[in-house]
C-alpha cells in the first residue's frame, strides 16, 4: 500500500496506532534486523546462562507530570515493571534514565523520585543504575524518563500470541480508560473535573496470582497491559501476531460512569483509552471461571470481566458486537485519538 | 449517564427494529443530515439490522468534510504564521488542504493547539497579548453560537489580538440543493437534531411543501435514531410529508431564542462553497460589518489562496449520497484514514472513514460468534 | 455535527459579564457557558456543545418518549407474537 510521505515526526508516530507500527516496522526492524525484536513482544525473551531473561524499555513523557492518583514518577517505574510482568517474569532490577529541562523546581523533581522509591518498593524492584541529563530552558517539557528492566521468566511459564487459540476467552482486569481520562482531565485547554484517578500500578502480584490460581499455566496463553492506544491496540496486535479474530462485546466492557461521561462529551471511545494499572489476559475456556474468581480476589482485578473470545473468522481483526446487536471492526487508529465536536 | 443510557436500552431497540421490520413494505431511500447521527447509525451497527429495502443515505452533515478546500489552505497559511496561535477543534487537525494538514504545520513549528470551547481561545487571547490568536470557527447551526459568543465576547474585552477564521454552513439551503439536484434519490430526510435544538425546525416547512419530503428532527442514541426512521417510513408508506419532531426533549418550533439573537447580530448569510459539491447560495454565514475587523481571512490577507483538489477523491459524490464510499475506485486502497484524500476519509464522520473504520469491505457484516458469555 | 451531551446544572455565576455554570456528567464536571439558556436553574437537565448549553433538556419530554418506545414494543410483540425480528 503505498504510504503518504512524512518527512517528520508527527505526534501520530507515538499514540501507538497505526503511524507508530508503521515507524517501528519500516525503519526500527529493518535497522537492527534480528528475530527477538521482530516478535514485538512488552518484554524481549533472552536466553542466557541457561535462564529466560526478560528485558524492556520504556519511556515517559506524560503531560502534566501530576495528574490525579500519581505521577511521572509513578508510570516510570511501574510501566516497566508491567512489561516484564506480561511475559511472565520475576521483576528484578530497574534503570532510570532523567532527561531534565533547566529551571525544573528541584522540590518537584524531589516529590517524583521519592514516587519512583515508593513505586519500586511496592513492586519488589530495586534501581540499580542510572544517569541523568539537563537540556535547555525550553526543551523537555520539565522532565523525560526512560526507564529499561529486567527479570526472570519461571521454566514453567509460557507466554505469548503464539499459544492463543480459536475458543480462548478474553478478559480485562477491571474498568478501562482511567488512566487516560484523569490526565486529559488536567490537561490545558480541556480541564475538567473528574472524580476518577490514574489507575497507575505494578501488576507482577497479579500476575503471580493469576498464574497459581489455574491448576495448569498453559491455560493462560498471553498477557497484555492496554497503555497508550486502549484495549483495542492491544488486542489488534495479539490478533495480528497470532492471525486470530477476536471479538468482544461492548456491554461486557467494564467501564467507570465517570470515563464513559468524559469520553461522550469529547467524543473519544474508551476502547482506545490508555490504561496504566489494567491488564488483558487470553485463557484456555475451561479455566476462565476459575481464573476469574481468582482475579476477582485480588485488589487490582475486583473487577475482573470476561468481554469477549478469540474466533477462527476475520483472523488478524477485532469486531465489537454493539449493544443492540449490531457489529462493527475496530482496528488501530491512525494516530492519536482526539476530541471531537460533531 | 442520565437521558443518554436509557436511549440505548437494547431490549427497546431491537424490539424497534422489529417494528421497523413490520412497517416497510416498500424500498425507501433516507438521508441523515447529520455528522454525528451517520457516526452513530455506522458505530452502532444501525442500518445494518434494518430491513434490507431501507437504505440510509449519508448526507454532506459533516462540518468537517464539508469547509471547503481554500479555508483549509487559509487555515494552514495563517497557522504557519509564528506570530499565530492557532487554536481548533480537534476534528480540523487532520483535513489534508492542498498539500498538508494542521498536524504538519504543528509538527514543522507552527503553534497549533486543540480547544474544546471557543471559550478558550478567548481565553488564550486574555492571557497572551504578544500573540496573535486564531480560531478556526467552522461548524453547523449548533456550533455557530458559540463561535458568535467568542467574537461577541473578544469585542466587549477589546481584544485585538483575537480573530476567527470563519466557515460556517446551513442545513436547509444543502437539503434544497440536494432535492432540487438532478437524479436526486433522496425520499425523506432526518433533520439534525441538535441543529434543531438552536434553529428550531420551522426553516423545514417550507421545504416539505416544496418537495413533498417528509422531515422528521432525528435525535443520536440508537433509540432516537430508531425512531426517526419509524416516523419517517410511516409517512413514506402513507404518502404523506410532513414536519415531525422525534427529539421533543431537545428540540421546539421555534428553537433557541437567545442563541437565534446572538447569530444575527454577529453573523450575516453568505453563499458558501461545499467542499465536492460547490456553492450553495445563502448557505453560511460570516462575520457582518460590526464584528468584521476579528475576520482572520481580512486580517491576515489570506483571500486570494489557489488550491488544489486531489483528482481522485470522489468526496463530492459521496458526501451528496451519490456514491457509498466502497463504491470510490481509491477506498481503502489509495485512500485511507492514514493517507486520506479527501475530508470524508479523515473526520469521524466522514463517510468514508465510518465505513473503514467499521470495515465495511472487510466482511459479511452480519458475523454471529458462536459462543455466549 | 452535533455532539452534545445531557448533564446536570450544578452552579451559575458570571464571568466577564457572561452567564456562566458549572454542568454535571455523571461525576465529570466541566465549566459551561449558559448565556443560551437564561431561564435554566440548578438541578436543571441541558444538553452541551463545545462548552455551550444549547437547550434546556424536557425532562417531562423524555420521559414521555421512554415510556413510549417501551410500550411501541410490547404492542408490537402482541400483534405478532411469532415475528422474527
Amino acid at each position: 500500500m503505498p504510504l503518504r510521505h512524512y518527512p517528520a515526526i508527527v505526534m501520530g508516530h507515538g499514540a501507538g496506532g497505526k503511524l507508530s507500527s508503521e515507524l517501528v516496522e519500516h525503519l526500527f526492524l529493518p535497522a537492527f534486523d534480528n528475530a527477538t525484536l521482530a516478535d514485538l513482544g512488552d518484554a524481549a525473551i533472552l536466553e542466557l546462562a541457561g535462564s529466560r531473561l526478560a528485558y524492556t524499555t520504556d519511556s515517559f513523557v506524560v503531560q502534566p507530570l501530576f495528574f490525579p492518583g500519581g505521577n511521572i514518577g509513578h508510570l516510570a517505574v511501574n510501566g516497566t515493571v508491567n512489561d516484564l510482568a506480561m511475559s511472565g517474569a520475576r521483576p528484578l532490577f530497574l534503570s532510570a534514565g532523567f532527561i531534565l529541562e533547566e529551571g525544573m523546581p528541584m522540590q518537584q523533581l524531589g516529590v517524583i523520585v521519592e514516587s519512583m522509591a515508593g513505586a519500586a518498593r511496592t513492586a519488589g524492584v530495586t534501581l540499580v543504575t542510572g544517569d541523568t541529563k539537563v537540556v535547555d530552558r525550553g526543551h523537555g517539557d520539565g522532565l523525560y524518563i526512560n526507564t529499561s528492566g529486567i527479570g526472570l521468566i519461571p521454566p514453567t511459564v509460557a507466554l505469548g500470541p503464539q499459544y492463543v487459540q480459536p475458543g480462548d476467552l478474553v478478559i480485562v482486569s477491571g474498568e478501562i480508560g482511567l488512566h487516560g481520562i484523569a490526565v486529559l482531565s488536567v490537561r490545558e485547554g480541556l480541564e475538567f473535573g473528574a472524580p476518577i484517578s490514574s489507575d497507575c500500578a505494578a501488576l507482577n502480584g497479579l500476575v503471580v496470582a493469576m498464574l497459581s490460581t489455574v491448576p495448569d499455566q498453559a491455560a493462560i496463553r498471553v498477557l497484555r497491559d492496554p497503555t497508550r492506544g486502549g484495549v483495542a491496540s492491544t488486542l489488534n496486535e495479539i490478533a495480528k501476531a497470532a492471525q486470530v479474530g477476536i471479538t468482544y462485546f461492548e456491554n461486557k466492557l467494564p467501564v467507570h460512569p465517570s470515563v464513559a461521561a468524559a469520553c461522550e462529551m469529547l467524543g473519544m471511545d474508551p476502547i482506545y483509552v490508555a490504561n496504566e494499572g489494567k491488564l488483558v489476559a487470553i485463557v484456555a475456556p475451561d479455566a476462565a471461571d476459575q481464573l476469574l474468581a481468582g482475579m476477582r480476589q485480588h485488589p487490582l482485578a475486583a473487577q475482573a470481566t470476561i468481554i469477549g473470545e478469540v474466533t477462527t473468522s476475520h483472523p488478524g481483526l477485532v469486531l465489537a458486537r454493539t449493544g443492540i446487536g449490531g457489529t462493527r471492526i475496530v482496528d488501530l487508529l491512525a494516530g492519536e485519538q482526539l476530541p471531537r465536536i460533531c | 449517564m442520565k437521558y443518554l443510557e436509557e436511549f440505548r436500552d437494547p431490549q427497546i431497540a431491537r424490539r424497534m427494529l422489529d417494528k421497523i421490520h413490520i412497517l416497510a413494505t416498500r424500498p425507501w431511500a433516507i438521508m441523515e443530515v447529520c455528522g454525528g447521527q451517520t457516526h452513530s447509525i455506522i458505530r452502532n451497527g444501525i442500518d445494518q439490522l434494518l430491513p434490507p429495502g431501507i437504505e440510509l443515505i449519508h448526507g454532506p452533515g459533516c462540518p468537517v468534510c464539508v469547509t471547503p478546500l481554500e479555508m483549509i489552505d487559509k487555515a494552514l497559511a495563517i497557522a504557519a504564521h509564528p506570530e499565530v496561535t492557532f487554536c481548533s477543534f480537534g476534528d480540523m487537525l487532520r483535513v489534508p488542504g492542498s498539500g498538508k494538514d494542521l498536524l504538519r504545520v504543528k509538527s514543522e513549528g507552527g503553534d497549533v493547539r486543540i480547544v474544546y470551547s471557543p471559550l478558550d481561545a478567548v481565553k488564550l487571547a486574555q492571557a497572551n497579548p504578544q500573540r496573535q490568536i486564531v480560531f478556526f470557527g467552522i461548524g453547523f447551526e449548533t456550533t455557530a453560537p458559540a463561535n458568535a459568543m467568542a467574537v461577541y465576547q473578544a469585542r466587549q474585552l477589546g481584544l485585538d489580538n483575537f480573530s476567527m477564521l470563519v466557515s460556517h454552513v446551513r442545513v436547509p439551503p444543502a437539503i434544497d440543493a440536494i432535492m432540487a439536484a438532478p437524479g436526486n434519490r433522496v425520499q425523506a430526510f432526518l433533520a439534525a437534531g441538535h441543529v434543531c435544538s438552536v434553529m428550531g425546525y420551522w426553516e423545514y416547512e417550507p421545504l416539505v411543501e416544496r418537495y413533498h419530503t417528509p422531515i422528521v428532527v432525528t435525535g443520536f442514541e440508537p433509540l432516537d435514531v430508531l425512531e426517526g426512521i419509524r416516523r419517517t417510513i410511516m409517512q413514506l408508506e402513507a404518502g404523506e410529508a410532513s414536519i415531525d419532531n422525534a427529539y421533543s426533549r431537545a428540540v421546539t418550533r421555534s428553537g433557541n431564542g437567545p442563541a437565534q439573537s446572538m447569530l444575527a447580530s454577529v453573523f450575516e448569510v453568505v453563499d458558501r462553497g461545499w467542499r465536492g459539491i460547490g456553492v450553495i447560495p445563502q448557505s453560511g454565514w460570516r462575520l457582518n460589518a460590526q464584528y468584521r475587523q476579528f475576520d482572520a481571512e481580512i486580517r491576515f490577507a489570506v483571500q486570494d489562496i489557489t488550491t488544489q483538489e486531489s483528482e481522485l477523491c470522489h468526496s463530492g459524490q459521496v458526501l451528496q449520497g451519490r456514491l457509498k464510499p466502497n463504491q470510490c475506485p481509491v477506498f481503502g486502497t489509495l485512500c485511507t484514514p492514514r493517507t486520506p484524500l479527501g475530508a470524508t476519509m479523515v473526520s469521524n464522520e466522514g463517510a468514508c472513514a465510518a465505513y473503514y473504520q467499521a470495515g465495511r469491505f472487510h466482511l459479511n457484516a452480519y458475523e454471529q460468534p458462536n459462543t455466549t458469555i | 455535527m452535533c455532539l452534545g451531551i445531557p448533564g446536570r446544572v450544578t452552579e451559575i455565576f458570571e464571568a466577564d459579564g457572561v452567564r456562566m455554570g458549572r454542568v454535571d456528567f455523571a461525576g465529570i464536571v466541566k465549566e459551561v457557558c449558559l448565556a443560551y439558556v437564561p431561564e435554566i436553574e440548578i438541578g436543571d437537565y441541558t444538553i452541551v456543545h463545545v462548552g455551550f448549553a444549547i437547550t434546556q433538556l424536557d425532562e417531562a419530554s423524555a420521559q414521555e418518549s421512554l415510556r413510549l418506545f417501551a410500550e411501541l414494543g410490547t404492542l408490537t410483540h402482541e400483534l405478532n407474537p411469532m415475528q422474527d425480528g
